[in-house]
Parts: structure tokens; C-alpha cells; sequence
């Protein structure tokens, strides 16, 4: 019985269920950040970001001109981006630090100086 | 599967397990060597040429390097068996025409190469735009096999794709050329990106290596010699040695030793610097490879 109703707390807390006084309130999920990413030859708009320590987020990628990647490797998150289409990956950062993104399908003249910096912070 | 490094030690003990060995040594020496044993043979590996650079400040004589390099090989005391160039044999352009004159400028060079058995494979500033058309119509496939001297050559092409992936299809291509060979097989494969994870934060990675490692794996004796990070790096994946050649255009960075992956400047007191080519001897029994570095200066 007891190990019972620690399951279901525990489940409850896992999608955001509340007890308030015999009446339950569902609470929705902090939505993750959303962060607007446009590429085009060879750079990426914005080329700094700064993400917070654990904080989900979604990179809304775009490009304006030819097929084009984003990847961020220390945190094993990629996706292509097609012209006219939108791309979203989502990912939490897990570790405090430094870490570059970098176009990962070759674009072009300028392909290997297209990457950016992503600093997360504790 | 995680590459652990390959320390001098490592070479020495697999001297007697038949992987390489690393030789220093001069031009002398080497017709020497090849001559020792029966049906040994050595070949040499030039990469990334980069033809059609242009930089004074990284490299002002990038007009004159590669016919250095050729000169100098054809200067070796004894002629190689071979020569492979593994990639990047022009600099990247996005006009198709520029590609063209710069491959037909370097197939050009190449032709004066006194040993008339070349073989090339692209590296991804030739192919990876147009998915290896014009390298085709210079150059020919882009991935294949050759034997020569009881030693099963695999040329395998990472970069047509610009994703940077092999593909299924030459995967299964690999896959059923690997069934026909035996275990014990002496199996060379020449790649331009390294295939395994070297820096993927500087795009020195495939992003389906690890599949071909692991076909690679079923056999005994496999060694690779790739291109694309303008250095020497010798790596173990379980038992794969993979060595990197350095290059003749300009010199990048070790990996993570600096923020950015930009090619090392010129260092005027020392011309040349970083550039070189390599001699491979490969020797039967025991399997290994006698690598030999030659500077360009």
C-alpha cells in the first residue's frame, strides 16, 4: 500500500499533478525556451547564445539559402536544415561551460569558419 | 567505440602483433628498406593539396608546394610501388568551372610524377558540392578496391555526401567486399575523413565511421591512412590503427588546442613547416607498416 501511493506521488510529479486538499490541479510543464536560429552563408544569427544550466530548450533553426547543419557535438544534438522549412531540436544543457555549434553539412567557400559559441551558465 | 590513443609503446608492441610501426628516417635509407624483403613494397601518400588556395600569410608559395612535393618524390633513391593522394586535391570553390580548371591544373602537376600508378579519392572541398561530379569526370569512382603485392587496398568515400556520411549503399558495397576477403586478410583502407570521432566540434569525424569500423573490425589485420586534418594523429579503435598524413597546403591545429580551427600561419624561419608527405612500407611477415614522414622544405 505504501509503496503503492509512492508510486503514484511519484508519477504525479512527473506530470506535474498536484493534490490540493482532495482536489487535484494539473499544473502544465514550464514550456522550454525557445530560441531562433537563421543560417545563411557562412554564419549563423545569432552566433553567441547563452543558455542557463539545465533549462530545456528548442532551437527554431531556418536557413535563408542552401541546406545547412547545426550541431552542437559535446551535447550529441544535430539536425539538418532545409531552405523553406523549420527545424526545431530541442535539447537541455547538462553541463556548465564553453561549447561551440558548427554547420555540419559542407555549404560552400566559407563552410569550415560557419559555427558559433554557446555559453551555459550555472 | 572509444579510440584510445596510441602511445610509443603501443607502436612497439604491435610491431610484433602486426600493426605499424612508426620509422623516422631519410631518403637514403629508404630504397634500402623496400629492397630488404621479398615481395614487400612501400607506397607513398600525399593529401590535401589544396590546389587553388590562396593565402601569402599561411602559405606564399601555394603555387609551389605541390610541385615541391613532386619533385621531391620523384628525387626518392627508389621509385614507390604507388602513389595515393587521399583527398582535398583542389581548395574548394562554389563556381563549377573553377573546380574544373583547378582539378585540370592538378591532375596537370600530378601527371609528372615519375611512378605512372596514382590513384586518387576526394576529400570533401572536391566532391562534397556537387557530390563528386567533376571529381568523377577527372578522376574517376570515388570509392574502390585494388590488390597489389598480397595486400587488399579499400578506398572508401566519406565525403561525396555533404553530410559527410559514407551511406548505406557503400556500406553494403564494403560489407560484401569484406565477405570475399578472409579473416587474416592484409586489408589497407584509405579515407579522407578520419572514421572515427577525432574532434566532431571541428567536423573531424564520419558521421556513419563507427559502421564501417565495425565491419572493419571482423578482420585481423586492417589498417587506415586518411587526410583532412593537415597533421599526423595515430589512433587505435580496437584493433585499427588510423593514421592521418599531414598536408601540402597549410597546417591546422591539434585538436582543441585552440578555440577556433584555423590554419597555422607561415612561420617564415621555418618554410614549409608542418607540410610534408609519407612513405609506407608495408612488410608481410609480420604484418606491419613502416610509416616514414618527408618534409616538403
Amino acid at each position: 500500500m505504501q509503496l503503492h501511493r509512492r508510486m503514484l506521488l511519484r508519477a504525479a510529479a512527473a506530470i506535474g499533478v498536484v493534490a490540493l486538499g482532495g482536489r487535484v490541479a494539473v499544473q502544465a510543464q514550464p514550456k522550454p525556451r525557445v530560441i531562433p536560429i537563421v543560417a545563411r552563408k557562412f554564419t549563423y544569427d545569432p552566433q553567441q547564445l547563452t543558455l542557463k544550466l539545465n533549462e530545456p530548450v528548442i532551437f527554431r533553426l531556418t536557413t535563408l539559402d542552401v541546406v545547412m547543419g547545426f550541431s552542437v557535438p559535446d551535447f550529441g544534438v544535430r539536425a539538418t536544415i532545409i531552405p523553406g522549412q523549420t527545424t526545431e531540436v530541442a535539447m537541455t544543457p547538462t553541463k556548465a561551460g564553453e561549447f561551440t555549434f558548427l554547420c555540419d553539412v559542407f555549404c560552400g567557400s566559407g563552410h569550415e569558419d560557419m559555427d558559433g559559441t554557446m555559453r551555459v551558465v550555472g | 567505440m572509444k579510440p584510445e590513443s596510441l602511445s610509443r609503446r603501443d607502436f612497439l608492441r604491435l610491431a610484433g602483433l602486426g600493426g605499424a610501426v612508426l620509422v623516422s628516417g631519410c631518403a637514403s635509407t629508404m630504397g634500402a628498406q623496400a629492397a630488404a624483403g621479398g615481395d614487400d613494397f612501400y607506397f607513398v601518400q600525399l593529401s590535401d593539396c589544396h590546389w587553388g588556395f590562396e593565402g601569402a600569410a599561411i602559405n606564399p608559395d601555394a603555387k609551389g608546394t605541390l610541385k615541391r612535393a613532386v619533385a621531391a618524390v620523384n628525387a626518392l633513391p627508389r621509385q614507390p610501388d604507388f602513389v595515393m593522394f587521399t583527398g582535398d586535391l583542389t581548395h574548394t570553390t562554389d563556381d563549377p568551372r573553377e573546380r574544373r580548371k583547378r582539378m585540370t591544373e592538378f591532375r596537370e602537376i600530378a601527371s609528372a610524377l615519375k611512378v605512372k600508378d596514382v590513384r586518387f579519392m576526394p576529400g570533401e572541398h572536391d566532391a562534397s558540392l556537387d557530390n563528386g561530379k567533376a571529381f568523377k569526370e577527372f578522376f574517376g569512382e570515388t570509392h574502390y578496391t585494388f590488390n597489389h603485392k598480397g595486400v587488399h587496398f579499400i578506398v572508401i568515400d566519406n565525403v561525396s555526401d555533404p553530410m559527410a556520411a559514407i551511406g548505406d549503399e557503400q556500406l553494403q558495397w564494403l560489407r560484401a567486399d569484406l565477405e570475399k576477403q578472409p579473416k587474416s586478410a592484409r586489408i589497407v583502407v584509405f579515407t579522407h575523413r578520419p572514421l572515427f570521432d577525432l574532434y566532431p566540434q571541428w567536423d573531424w569525424a564520419t558521421r556513419d565511421g563507427a559502421q564501417a569500423i565495425a565491419l572493419l573490425q571482423a578482420h585481423e589485420n586492417v589498417t587506415v591512412f586518411y587526410g583532412h586534418i593537415h597533421q599526423e594523429n595515430h589512433f587505435m579503435t580496437g584493433s585499427i590503427a588510423h593514421h592521418s598524413a599531414k598536408g601540402l597546403m597549410f597546417a591546422l591545429p591539434v585538436a582543441a588546442s585552440q578555440p577556433k580551427r584555423l590554419p597555422i600561419p607561415w612561420d617564415a624561419s621555418v618554410p614549409y613547416k608542418g607540410l610534408g608527405y609519407r612513405a609506407v612500407e608495408a612488410e608481410d611477415k609480420p604484418v606491419k607498416y613502416l610509416i616514414t614522414e618527408w618534409p616538403v622544405g
